[in-house]
């Protein structure tokens, strides 16, 4: 599907729940907006179970109303309506499909118990916490029965403690059902998705099994996700040469025979690999960065020291000793034995 | 010690503020000086008086169901539509708030009227439209649509459409979301609209008279009752009058009552937006 500067091409298994992630304004909340029929794109083509959703390519316009796709979403504020209560809410979807009153409100009980609000029955949603308004929403997207179920960003509006409760619940139900999830958190995508999506642009930057995307990400996104400083280059005999033609020593993974002219490649290592020091001290196979501090922050019990693009964790005591200061030119200093370097 | 927020208002803006209020609050109370409560009862329950109350409260009911009929899907229209010239139609359709009645009087006279646009064709099929019951309704409900739109058009916009679209996913179809969701979602909204135009309606006078005329049981509504009467019994116009009076302050009181409970969609700034033309009554 393509609209103004986004094109994107996504395929969910039968069983399968994606992970959306991506920087703001990447297009995500598009992408969902564009597969529930709210926003339409200027040409593009999407189907699920055999129907088509949508047919745009030039010459062809075929469009099912968002009613007619089976496609419920739930965003990060729960929108349950305010006029009706708890039962209602979640009986609306079934009664819209035409299902008689006593048997929506009997689906609409299960579905309750089913994110465990049997308690709430006769709640208005102003009446409802956080948590409870977003588990009564999860119920009545699921009392459609959806064929995909489209989430954006779900736990984003809840507080600390309402949110292990919804994730946990979420990965229940989404064990078996199709899903696409829209989220900002690496603990979403490795709890309940079985594949991640990164989204840089309105474009597909990098996709594959959660674990794999994490633990060996290709784009300086995924690699923020991860926690891990990635340098972009070109593979060479002895490493990664990077765009200012420094050349990064490393463990080079997958040395397949250079094959005709230069390949893509990243240089992966994590935070906690680099050291700081005020001037160059050359040693042991090493790699060394002329950086500048930007950035000072705690993280957990030691001190991420930001230089741009790259990070490294050093204990409180030795940022003292040093006298690190946001603006301080220092040298990063890695190890060529923590840099992984493969294709990208 | 009191906790008071602190204001920023200078003293002399109350001076002037007390002034406005009197412009509006002393002529009522002027008015209600000069009612003559022995004869009370019997000025305001005279057959006349009856009648022209009884006709106003008919007409303005019609004119109300009228509005609410008319005005919903032209507000869903001006608020969620999208087609060509639509600030042109709203800036037409809100033209009777600030329209001297009277013009509207004469401009749905050569419309309906015998010799007006429709007029002829209506009369072809034996209907007269002009100084007749009908006319009253009409010219109260060109005069009122615009309240209502006002107020329901700020409502659906206020309100967005997230609502609506979660519906839509669900599976519920344009018809039943608009039933479902976005009727009883504007519901305080259209309450407010519809008050404020029955009291509009109930307040009619300039178009009235142009298109309807004055006759007794047919066409003459309270206003004008109170305006013949001025000339020939002022204690009869000055008892009407106070009747209207405090039907316009039952009205004030619904349409701006505190909304209550889950129904708080924006109505506060609803019927501020709508009640804001009020003063064109006559």
């Amino acid at each position: 599907m393509a609209g103004r500067g986004f094109d994107v091409a996504l395929t969910v298994g039968p069983r399968e729940t994606v992970a959306v992630m991506g920087p703001n304004g990447a297009g995500k909340s598009t992408l969902l907006a564009v597969i529930a029929g709210l926003l339409r794109p200027d040409n593009g083509r999407a189907e699920l179970n055999g129907r088509t959703l949508f047919d745009l390519s030039p010459g062809r316009s075929r469009w099912t109303p968002p009613h007619h796709r089976g496609t419920a979403l739930l965003a990060q504020e729960p929108l349950l309506f305010p006029h009706l209560n708890t039962l209602e809410n979640v009986a609306f979807g079934p009664r819209s499909a035409g299902v008689a009153k006593h048997q929506a409100r009997a689906d609409a009980v299960r579905w309750l118990a089913e994110v465990e609000a049997q308690e709430l029955h006769d709640r208005r949603p102003a009446a409802l916490s956080g948590g409870q308004a977003q588990r009564v929403a999860v119920a009545r997207a699921l009392a459609a029965d959806p064929g995909l179920l489209l989430l954006d960003e779900p736990m984003a509006a809840l507080d600390i403690h309402s949110a292990p409760l919804l994730r946990r619940l979420l990965k229940r139900v989404l064990a078996d059902r199709p899903a696409i999830i829209i989220t900002h958190d690496v603990l979403d995508a490795l709890m309940l998705a079985d594949r991640v999506v990164i989204l840089e642009g309105g474009r597909i930057s990098e996709e594959g099994p959660t674990r794999e995307v994490l633990e060996r990400p290709r784009s300086t996104f995924a690699a923020g996700l991860a926690g891990l400083n990635l340098i972009p280059g070109t593979l060479t005999r002895d490493g990664l040469r990077t765009t200012g033609g420094q050349t990064v020593a490393g463990h080079i993974e997958d040395p397949s025979p250079a094959g005709e002219g230069e390949r893509a490649a990243v240089a992966v290592f994590p935070p906690s690999a680099v050291s700081v020091f005020l001037d160059d001290a050359h040693g042991s196979p090493r790699n060394y960065f002329e950086v500048t501090i930007t950035d000072l922050e705690p993280h957990g019990d030691l001190i991420r020291v930001r230089a741009g693009s790259l990070a490294a964790d050093i204990t409180p005591a030795a940022s003292a000793d040093l006298g690190l200061a946001p603006g301080l030119p220092v040298h990063f200093v890695v190890k060529a034995m923590a840099v992984a370097i493969y294709p990208a | 010690m009191s906790r008071q927020a602190y204001s920023g208002i200078p003293r002399w803006i109350y001076a002037v503020a007390v002034l406005a209020a009197l412009v509006v609050v002393l002529p009522l109370l002027a008015m209600v000086a000069r009612v003559n409560w022995a004869n009370f009862l019997p000025l305001v329950t005279s057959e006349s008086a009856l009648s022209a109350l009884g006709l106003s409260l008919r007409t303005s009911a019609a004119s109300t169901v009228l509005c609410i009929l008319l005005g919903v899907p032209l507000a869903l229209v001006l608020a969620r539509g999208r087609f060509p010239l639509q600030g042109l139609l709203r800036s037409l359709v809100l033209l009777p708030l600030v329209l001297p009645p009277v013009v509207g009087g004469i401009a749905l006279l050569y419309t309906f009227g015998r010799q007006g646009l429709l007029g002829s064709s209506l009369e072809v099929l034996g209907l007269q439209v002009a100084f007749s019951t009908t006319a009253v309704v009409l010219a109260q409900t060109f005069v009122a649509l615009p309240f209502l739109v006002v107020s329901l058009e700020g409502a659906l916009r206020t309100g967005g459409e997230r609502y609506e679209a979660v519906a839509a996913t669900l599976g519920a179809s344009p018809g039943r979301v608009f039933r479902r969701v976005t009727l009883p979602l504007v519901l305080p909204g259209l309450a407010s609209g519809a008050v404020l135009s029955f009291a509009r309606s109930l307040g009619e006078f300039g178009a009235t008279l142009t298109f309807a005329g004055s006759l007794q049981g047919v066409t003459r509504t309270l206003p004008l009752e109170i305006y013949l009467q001025r000339e020939t019994d002022p204690d009869a116009a000055v008892a009407l009058s106070l009747v209207l009076v405090a039907v316009a302050v039952a009205v004030v009181a619904l349409a701006y009552r505190r909304p209550g409970g889950h129904a708080g969609r924006a109505s506060t700034q609803r019927t501020t937006a709508a009640a804001a033309p009020v003063g064109n009554a006559a």
